[in-house]
């Protein structure tokens, strides 16, 4: 089972223009920047927009083929759509609001699905409250319990955190990665954060002015991008040990230090920065940093002052941002030996 | 002494039932109306000029052209007397009638405000999570919609107390029957030494609308203040 989707649509002078496959289970992000398109095929996929050509299939389900003349509205299609701002209907407390998709639901799950949902959004103390009564995160949790309820084949968050500020955006990540980790249905991740995709998609649909520019790997797709701070790397980690306070992360290439304190054997995703990443011909000794890996050159990219040069260590992809000249120095090209030391890792559960 | 004697009861009364059934009546068509309204299509201002019609239309002609219409010597009138046993002149239905023409725009007025100020991404919300079209209505739409829809019913309320022209013209001044208030007060002046109960009347007229008024801009003004948060 899988999401098929090609659509075109134009509308004043933006044109959507995409066409892509994605697999089913786990998390695809749409990730772009502002005016890429992302909202515009998540409102296709919902069918809250009719696109002038196209074919979508969901989970086997052709939902719209305009040569067909197929549409099928968006209160047929079992989506579940998270909207930037909630859109909690005011007039119904927490618990009507939950329920509202769960009884117009044609698979309507159990009573017991309820108390689960519930519980896994932490919802159990706001069931009784009025929207305007509650925070921004905590309404978000809200939205996307009810769209759960719904029992979707399909999930579409269009940036459920967008419009939160930090502390709000922290305090719901866990409940997504929560969700991530058990949800058995597809999830569509719509964002412009790199943090935040990097953190929980698995695959990544990059799109940029109406058009996919990449789709793969969150790990493959990732290292490199960003303007301000761009990801060296994102890595799928286990905690492996502890050592002197810190803790040892096992990866397909070796093992890192970390300074998260989880639970020994629990998975882990980590992030580098691809400007903490040292690299040198041999391996250092003496040096404070902790993590020194042995990487192969796989590319080395020019871009004025600035390289960024991609690597491979084991089967993960780092991307390093060193300046030219240092490129020079070493005398970096593909295929060439080296060592990348690294400054710092982030690591998240 | 007692305010008011069994006559000025009974005009109170009737028009009080009068006003109460014409805006229950009138409502769904309202509502409807409003719906249509709200969205664009072909002839929006050409239906728009249509219900807004008795805002402007002399009350004492459109109650002719109900007495011609629903008369029961021919036309629909007659139609409706031999098939369904209506009849609508000379009876307290046929003021039911006029006064939901009357006050029909005052409803639609105030429903379709409501319903253009309303959050379409509810609407979206609503359709996500599988919810036809009457649904959306019945169980989003209109219950956001609730304040300006106690607010068209109060507004059209005052405004059926008072109706004269088209009921005098269409249904007559029949006490107990169609004498409301406004053609109480009427006859009262008719008669001679009658004017110290159109006084009365006339009082009684000015405190039930000024009241209703009230009534409708509390809760006009709820509704702001919550659409501001």
């Amino acid at each position: 089972m899988s999401a098929e989707i090609a659509i075109r649509h134009a509308r004043g002078n933006f044109t959507l223009d995409v066409a892509f496959t994605a697999a089913s289970g786990g998390v695809t992000a749409l990730f772009g920047p502002s005016g890429a398109g992302k909202t515009s095929i998540v409102h296709a996929l919902a069918g809250l927009m009719r696109p002038a050509e196209g074919r979508i299939v969901l989970e086997g389900r052709i939902v719209l083929d305009t040569k067909a003349g197929i549409f099928v509205p968006p209160e047929k299609r079992r989506i579940g759509l998270v909207f930037q701002d909630a859109r909690l209907f005011p007039h119904m407390s927490v618990e009507k609001n939950l329920l509202f998709g769960w009884r117009r639901s044609p698979v309507r799950a159990g009573a017991d699905q309820i108390a689960r949902t519930v519980a896994l959004l932490g919802l159990e103390k706001l069931l009784a409250r009025a929207p305007r009564h509650l925070s921004g995160g905590e309404k978000s949790r809200v939205a996307l319990g009810r769209a759960l309820l719904a029992s979707p084949d399909i999930l579409l968050l269009d940036e459920p955190l967008a419009s939160l500020d930090a502390a709000r955006r922290a305090e719901i990540m866990p409940w997504l990665e929560r969700l991530r980790d058990i949800a058995r249905t597809p999830i569509f991740y719509v964002s412009h954060s790199l943090d935040e995709v990097a953190r929980l998609a698995d695959r990544v649909v990059l799109l940029d002015e109406g058009r996919m520019t990449a789709q793969g790997s969150v790990f493959d797709l990732l290292a490199g991008l960003g303007a301000q701070k761009p990801l060296g790397a994102v890595l799928a980690a286990r905690i492996v040990g502890t050592q002197d306070g810190l803790c040892v992360l096992g990866f397909d290439g070796g093992e890192l230090l970390g300074a998260h304190a989880g639970e020994i054997g629990q998975q882990v995703r980590v992030r580098i920065g691809a400007d903490d990443i040292l690299i040198a011909r041999e391996a250092p000794r003496a040096i404070s940093a902790n993590n020194i890996l042995p990487v192969t050159i796989r590319a080395v990219r020019l871009a004025g002052p600035r390289a960024e040069v991609e690597m491979r260590c084991g089967g993960a992809r780092l991307v390093a941002r060193i300046t030219a000249a240092s490129v020079q120095r070493l005398q970096l090209a593909a295929g060439v030996a080296a060592f990348a030391v690294i400054k710092s890792v982030i690591v998240e559960g | 002494m007692r305010f008011l004697d069994p006559d000025e009861i009974e005009a109170l009364l009737l028009s009080l039932k009068i006003a109460s059934v014409a805006v229950a009546v009138a409502m769904p068509f309202a509502i409807a109306t409003a719906l249509l309204l709200s969205r664009s299509f072909r002839g929006k201002t050409i239906l728009d000029g249509i219900v807004q019609l008795p805002l402007v239309l002399p009350p004492v002609a459109m109650g002719f052209l109900l007495l011609m219409i629903f008369g029961t010597r021919g036309g629909l009138g007659a139609f409706l007397k031999d098939h369904f046993g209506i009849v609508l002149v000379f009876r307290w239905t046929g003021a039911v009638l006029a006064s939901a023409i009357f006050t029909f725009p005052f409803q639609v007025r105030s429903i379709r405000l409501a319903l253009e100020a309303r959050d379409k991404g509810l609407d979206e919300a609503a359709r996500s999570l599988g919810a036809g079209w009457f649904d959306r209505l019945v169980h989003v739409t209109l219950p956001l919609a609730l304040p300006g829809l106690v607010a068209g019913a109060i507004t059209a309320f005052a405004g059926a107390l008072g109706e004269f022209g088209a009921i005098i013209t269409f249904v007559s001044n029949i006490p107990g029957e169609t004498r409301t208030l406004p053609l109480a007060i009427y006859t009262a002046l008719q008669t001679p030494g009658g004017e110290a109960q159109a006084a009365r009347l006339s009082a009684l007229s000015i405190l039930l609308a000024f009241l209703f008024l009230l009534g409708a801009q509390a809760i006009m003004r709820r509704t702001s203040e919550k659409s501001e948060r």
